[in-house]
């Protein structure tokens, strides 16, 4: 069964030096508080997943506290390329990054089989392209029906899976809405996974087919309004799309970059998402 | 009436679009191709971006390719693992868009590094879901400028597989689907020539030279024997997708100055 736990409490009880941990979410619901809480408490060598990193990996990865990155899509969406990541991936700044990188599908396979228990996905994927050459961990498997070969991708099962959604009920049953990503899957691949939500309301109101997380499948729920800022909350904000923009100019220079991560990640608590988001509500 | 190279590019992507596609739509050229023509000659298209939003109908063009507004008007919104594995890998996919950072004659795409992959020169970021557009879309459109950094003779890393080295190589894989089979740029449209499958240029925009179009182009450029005749962009598309663009801006900087 879930607890409602402040997030600084959640992030230090579930996450240590080391941890395979997915941050996920597709553009829209990105834990950035949860990330931020990350940075604050000290972790370090962390191997990260996600479908794609963005800014929020790009901080992490600039901070020095990810190992590893296993990914399909590494860009700040909408506008160009993660400066940090690239510092890491071309100069070893501030220090070397393991990558492992794979397709979309492959990818959101990953989670599924995870999910499911099982200790890979198969896909029709990665036809001609270079990248079953270079990641070790794509291979192919015969179909023991058919004879066709397809590609084979080892089930992702982070320690902890970490995502934001738009509310809980007061058991602690999570809804999430609007694109959905592989949240779902992510969450319920790893051992542990943690929420962050806008708010706590009585009852869900939603519908029967609606994307549900039970609170007896959650271990962690943390009420941080905003924080997903500067992506959005489907019903509550709307993307903070200069942000964004920004990003890419604070990202390009190391010494910007790391007074920008002092000012408005280390000296800051997740308090202030809500007022981030203040103009941005619907 | 006068008009940029983008905004010809785009127009000539719309043109292409039928009413019974089931158009992958990326950000930036092909969004705006899309849905223009869904304003203009293919009203009943269908647009799936793939962050999981199908039947989708922008009002504005999004910045994201997980835009609330996509969500917000499409018929149904469905999570990463059906939106691969369902409607993309299940072959329901009729045109799958894809840019790149290069290109070669043979369709082939990269976005994934410039330089060694180990040690590169650019990291740039990856393939996302272009690995599987190219070969599970029955057929891909590319859009992308022409210069000489991206229409290059030999890619650095095979993102997205077009035809190889060309010829049957792309069938000898065992991928059913056909492949690049409209390359649209700033200057010409391309098609792939039968048996080899290189890209030809099969039309001229109005005043592009050849020499002009070698400039950008770091391969010898085939041309097809008789070049297709093109018929310029009209007042109405034009005003069409400026209206579009205009909407778009006003929309985004709205939110952006609040």
């Amino acid at each position: 069964m879930t607890k409602f736990q402040p997030l600084s409490t959640a992030i230090n009880e579930n996450l240590e030096s080391g941890s395979f941990v997915a941050f996920e979410g597709f553009t829209h619901l990105i834990p950035y508080a949860a990330a931020h809480e990350t940075i604050r408490s000290g972790v370090k060598d962390l191997t990260l997943a996600r479908m794609t990193p963005d800014v929020i990996y790009d901080q992490m990865i600039g901070m020095g506290i990810v190992k590893k990155l296993i990914f399909s899509y590494a860009g700040n969406p909408g506008v160009g390329l993660l400066r940090r990541l690239r510092d890491a991936v071309e100069n070893d700044w501030p220090k070397p990054l393991e990558i492992e990188e794979h397709s979309h599908a492959a990818m959101a396979n990953s989670y599924e089989a995870g999910a499911s228990n099982l200790p890979m996905a198969i896909l029709r994927g990665y036809q001609g392209a270079d990248l079953i050459n270079v990641n070790p961990r794509i291979k192919t498997i015969e179909c023991p029906f058919s004879g066709e070969y397809l590609a084979a991708v080892p089930a992702l099962k982070p320690d902890v899976s970490i995502i934001h959604a738009q509310k809980a009920d007061i058991n602690g049953n999570v809804l999430v809405e609007g694109i959905i990503g592989v949240q779902k899957q992510a969450a319920l691949a790893a051992d542990k996974a943690l929420v962050t939500v806008e708010e706590v309301v009585l009852d869900l109101g939603s519908h029967p087919n609606a994307c549900v997380i039970p609170s007896w499948a959650i271990s962690s729920i943390s009420v941080v309004p905003g924080g997903a800022h500067p992506s959005y909350a489907q019903g509550y904000y709307e993307r903070d799309n200069s942000t964004y923009l920004e990003w890419d100019k604070i990202s390009s220079d190391r010494n910007a970059f790391s007074e920008w991560m002092q000012t408005n990640v280390l000296d800051q608590s997740p308090e202030i998402f809500a007022e981030r988001v203040k103009h941005l509500r619907e | 009436m006068t008009y940029s190279p983008y905004e010809i590019m785009v127009v000539s992507a719309a043109r292409f679009l039928k009413n019974d596609d089931v158009c992958f739509v990326g950000i930036g050229a092909p969004s705006a191709a899309c849905n223009l023509a869904k304003l203009t000659s293919a009203p009943n298209i269908t647009l799936i971006y793939e962050s999981g939003t199908i039947n989708t109908a922008p009002k504005v063009l999004p910045l994201s390719i997980g835009d609330g507004e996509l969500c917000s008007t499409a018929l149904t919104t469905v999570s990463g693992v059906e939106m691969f594995n369902y409607w993309l890998q299940g072959g329901r996919i009729t045109v799958g868009f894809l840019g790149a950072a290069q290109l070669d004659r043979f369709g082939n795409i990269n976005t994934t590094v410039i330089g060694n992959y180990n040690k590169p020169k650019v990291r740039l970021p990856g393939g996302g879901g272009a690995p599987e557009i190219a070969s599970h879309s029955k057929q891909v459109y590319i859009i992308m400028k022409q210069s000489p950094r991206s229409f290059v003779s030999k890619i650095d890393f095979f993102t997205s597989y077009g035809f190889g080295k060309g010829g049957s190589e792309r069938i000898d894989k065992g991928i059913t689907t056909k492949g690049p089979q409209l390359l649209i740029t700033d200057k010409a449209i391309w098609k792939p020539t039968p048996q080899s499958n290189e890209l030809q240029v099969v039309a001229l925009y109005p005043g592009v030279t050849r020499e002009e179009m070698q400039d950008t182009v770091g391969w010898p450029i085939k041309y097809a024997k008789n070049l297709e005749e093109y018929v310029p962009p009209s007042k109405h598309e034009l005003e069409v997708l400026r209206d579009l663009q205009e909407r778009t801006k006003l929309a985004h900087g709205k939110k952006e100055s609040n």
